[in-house]
Parts: C-alpha cells; structure tokens; sequence
C-alpha cells in the first residue's frame, strides 16, 4: 500500500486523525506506544506499555536483566517478526501516526526510516566502503557518484571518516572494536533513517571508545530521533533527554532524564538508579 | 577529548565568577553610602542581595545535576564542591553588605554619621581586595595568589579589634554617641567577616588547585620552622 508508506515516511500530510500534535512542533511524539501486551509464546514479556516517543530527543530505556528493554526496542522496527513465538496481545505501537503492524505495512520499508545497531557490533566481512553501502545496493543503487557521496557522509556523520579514509577497501573486521561499532551506525545512518535504535551500543567498548559513541549519539540528535537501550546509568544520565525505567515487562517510570535522576517519582526507580535494587 | 557536558562545568564557573563580581560591588556600594550618607543607594543594596541569592540557588542546582548526571570525579568534582561552598561564601558576603546598609539606614535617623567611622573605611579596601584576590586566583587558577591572602586576614582582625576600643572610648566620652557606635561595631564586624569568607574562598581556591589544605599546608610550614 503505497498511501502507508508514504505516510511512514512522512511524504504526504497525514490525515488529521491520525496526527498527534502539529507535525512542525519540537519534541512533538513520533512513537506511540499504546496499551501495548506482548508474548513469547504462552509468556507475556510486556504488560500494558503507554508511552510517546519525542521527535529528535534520545531516550534511554533502562531496567534490569530480562525486563523487556530489547523486546520493546525490537518492537518499534518489527524486528520481532522474525520470532516464530512473539505475538502482540493488545495495543499498537505506531510511527508517525502509522500503526506499524498493520497488515498493509511492509515490514522492509519500516525498517529502512527504523534503523537498528546492535549491541555486539555486526560488520559484514566485507570492506568498508561495502559496509556502509550495504543497504544502499540493496535498494538498487548503483551508481558510483551517488555511493562515494554516501559513503563520505555517512562516515563523518558517525565520526569515522579521518580515522578511516585512506583505507576505504579494507576490512571493516579490521577495525577496532569501537571502529566497528561507528562503522555499523555508518551503515545504519546510509539508508536515511528518522529514528535510530540501538541496542547496548557501547556494551563491548572500552571507555574511550564509549566516550566517542556518546558524542556521536549527542550530535545524531540534531537529525534523528534516538532509542537507546543501556546498562550503564551513567551513559543513560549523559546521553539521554528522557529516560524509561522498566521492571518485568512494565514500564514503571518515563521522565526527563534530570528528573529521573536527581528525584525520581516512583520507589522502585529511586532503588534501581541508587543501586539498592534487591 | 572534550565532552559536551563539559561546557556546562564552565556554565558553573561563570556563574561563581558573576557572583563574585556582584559581591565586590555590593560590599563596595555598602561602604560608599555609609560614607556619603546616602540612603537610596543604601535601599538599593538591601534589595539587590537578592540577586545574589538567586545566583547561588542556581549553583547549587547545576551542581547537583552535574553530579546527578555526569558521575565527574577528581578535578572536575573538586571544582564543584568548591562552586557550592564559594558561592556560599559569597552569598554571606552579599548578606552582611546589606546588613551594613540596614545600620547605615538606622545611623541616618540619628544624624549623620560624622567622625565615628574608625577604621571601618580601611577594613572594607583590604577586605574588598581580599576578595578580588580569592576570585582572581580561581579565575586564573593561580595557587599562590589564594596563599598569599591569608596573612591579610590577620591584618583585618586586628582594625576590628582597634575599631572596638576607639567605639567604647567614644561611647565613654560622649554616651549620646551610644546608638551610633553601637550600630558601627556591628558595621566593623560585619567587614571583618566579609573578609573571613573572603579568606575562605582563598582555602577553596587553593584545594581546587592543589587538592590540598591550605591550613594544613601553612601549619606544617609553621612547624617546619
Ligand atoms: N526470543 C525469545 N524467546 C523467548 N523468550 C524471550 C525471547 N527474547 C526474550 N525473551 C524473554 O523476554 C523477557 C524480556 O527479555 P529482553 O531480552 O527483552 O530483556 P532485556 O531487558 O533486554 O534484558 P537484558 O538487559 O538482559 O538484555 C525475558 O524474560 C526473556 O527471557
Ligand atoms: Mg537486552
């Protein structure tokens, strides 16, 4: 249905129903997530999730182990498809006013404006030029001019570029760790997503490399919305506008990150970000 | 590697800067209309605390979200403690002015203020200067200059105890000077404790700098000798 995605992506005006608030307005919400219940099989991993997602602002998803953080954020692109098991109970989730799992919605097409990085860095053994035009080539893009544009772009949009110019046809296995990491939100900044998800980015990175990312997602906020899933309440703290704390499959509190970290409303949030969970 | 958030440590200092600045002026504006008799600017002053008040409330809001936020450590933490207990400081400097200013009014409705100023007018130079030294040694993160206020203090305390004597003589001499040099003992004291948190703000300084006590530093050299 070529209506839907179009209104996915943000090309026609969208029907005065489905708009949340004006569409030029700052921080105005581009996900809603409403009522939301999902399942692993007969296990509900997610309990009546409500929350809007503000436009160009990077919020943090945190809680503890197995709470539901990495099922959510997979259920913004879809990515839970590929689950035989997970099935939605209740409640829709939906992207510029576009309930994304309606039928009529190709899950391809919501995952090129839904961008992912995940937590253990991905490049493909190919070189880095290839890398970062993977999904370029796959939407038939072929011509050169084009791809070096992209390719320059994309690699100083994640703060590569001077680290890697002069090597274009080597390996991206043969960065570092932190190098990968940046290369895989090169290729995910390629296809010119809105909204970038990323989970545990910094996970396997040394503290200096962190500090790179962290920048990067700082100045990726300029032109992306960002959801970012995290251990590290500090990386959080630093990097977020607003944060969501979960606790088995509930979301127990969604603030602005200073609030959530200098007076929290709720106990629970208090206990886990003051380390005194359990 | 320079972080964004590090900007908003200079947003912190800035504001101890601008604090400072304010407390030099109100503690200069405190003398100049006692001396001129000039109650308006007296008036002025007891109002403007105000400000400096609010600037010290908006420290110690950065300061908690910095540390709420950022997880800063070594220099960057001790810069912190030291905005909040400087601007404390500072903030009491900004209080005792316009008490000064408060007791100027009073004097005035007994008659002007004539020949009882003791050495009131030299305690606030030295305590100004005191003060200007403290904020300068922060701005250009210089240790020795925060050291070499301390031994002024000393100088201060001892006009405060001269500025009593004389006060008591004259109240003996002439009890219808009594409610004057009342009020202008307080007004010494209050100069003399301007210029003990100026004095504090040098020891800040100093362990901002150095991470080291000044007191301690200057007992252990005392004991050297
Ligand atoms: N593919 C799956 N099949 C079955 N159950 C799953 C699957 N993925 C996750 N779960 C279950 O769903 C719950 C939420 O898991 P999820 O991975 O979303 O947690 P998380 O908050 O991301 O945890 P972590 O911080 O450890 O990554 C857990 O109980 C988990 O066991
Ligand atoms: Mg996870």
């Amino acid at each position: 249905m070529p209506v839907m995605e179009d209104r996915l992506e943000n090309k026609t005006r969208m029907d005065a129903t489905n708009v949340e608030s004006p569409p030029d307005e700052k921080n105005r919400s581009l996900i809603k997530i409403s009522d939301f219940d999902f399942f692993y099989g007969d296990k509900q991993a997610l309990f009546d999730i409500n929350m809007d997602i503000a436009e160009k602002e990077v919020t943090a998803f945190i809680g503890p182990s197995g709470c539901g953080k990495s099922t959510l954020l997979r259920c913004i692109n879809r990515m839970n498809d590929l689950i035989e098991i997970a099935r939605i109970g209740r409640g829709d989730v939906r992207v510029n006013g576009v309930d994304i799992y309606d039928p009529r919605v190709d899950a391809t097409v919501l995952r090129k404006r839904v961008g992912m990085v995940f937590q253990k860095s991905n490049p493909f053994p190919k070189s880095i030029y290839e890398n970062v035009v993977y999904g370029l080539r796959i939407q038939g893009i072929s011509k050169k001019s084009v791809l070096d544009d992209a390719v320059e772009k994309c690699l100083k949009g994640a703060a590569l570029w001077e680290e890697v110019s002069d090597r274009l046809d080597t390996s991206g296995l043969s960065l570092s760790g932190g190098q990968q990491q940046r290369l895989c939100i090169a290729r995910a900044l390629a296809v010119e997503p809105d909204i970038l998800l990323m989970d545990e980015p910094c996970s396997a990175l040394d503290p200096v490399a962190t500090a790179k990312v962290e920048e990067l997602i700082h100045s990726l906020k300029n032109d992306y919305t960002i959801v970012i899933v995290t251990h590290n309440m500090q990386q959080a703290a630093r990097v977020s506008d607003r944060t969501a704390f979960f606790y088995m499959g509930k979301l127990i509190e969604m603030n602005a990150t200073d609030q959530m970290f200098m007076s929290p409303n709720n106990e629970q949030t208090e206990a886990y970000i003051s380390g005194r969970f359990g | 590697m320079k972080r964004y958030f590090h900007e908003e440590l200079e947003d912190v200092r800035s504001n101890l800067m601008l604090m400072g600045e304010k407390s030099v002026e109100i503690t200069n504006s405190a003398m100049k209309a006692m001396l001129e008799g000039d109650q308006v600017l007296a008036e002025k002053i007891i109002k403007s605390d105000d400000v400096i008040n609010d600037i010290e409330t908006q420290i110690d809001d950065e300061v908690a979200r910095y540390i709420s936020l950022r997880a800063p450590v070594a220099r960057d933490l001790r810069l912190l403690f030291v905005a909040v207990k400087a601007s404390h400081d500072l903030e009491r400097v900004g209080d005792e002015a316009s008490s000064v200013a408060k007791r100027t009014i009073k004097i005035l409705t007994e008659g002007p203020i004539g020949p009882s100023l003791g050495q009131v007018p030299k305690m606030c130079e030295l305590a100004v200067s005191m003060l200007k030294e403290a904020l300068q040694s922060f701005i250009q993160e210089d240790e020795n200059i925060a050291y070499s206020i301390i031994k002024r203090d000393k100088e201060v305390d001892s006009l405060n105890r001269e500025n009593f004597s004389q006060f008591v003589e004259l109240m003996k001499q002439d009890p219808s000077t009594v409610a004057t040099c009342t009020e202008m003992v307080f007004v010494s004291k209050s100069f003399e404790r301007i210029a003990d948190h100026a004095k504090n703000i040098a020891e800040e300084v100093y362990y901002l700098l150095t991470s080291q006590s000044l007191k301690e530093v200057i007992r252990a050299e005392k004991q050297g000798r």
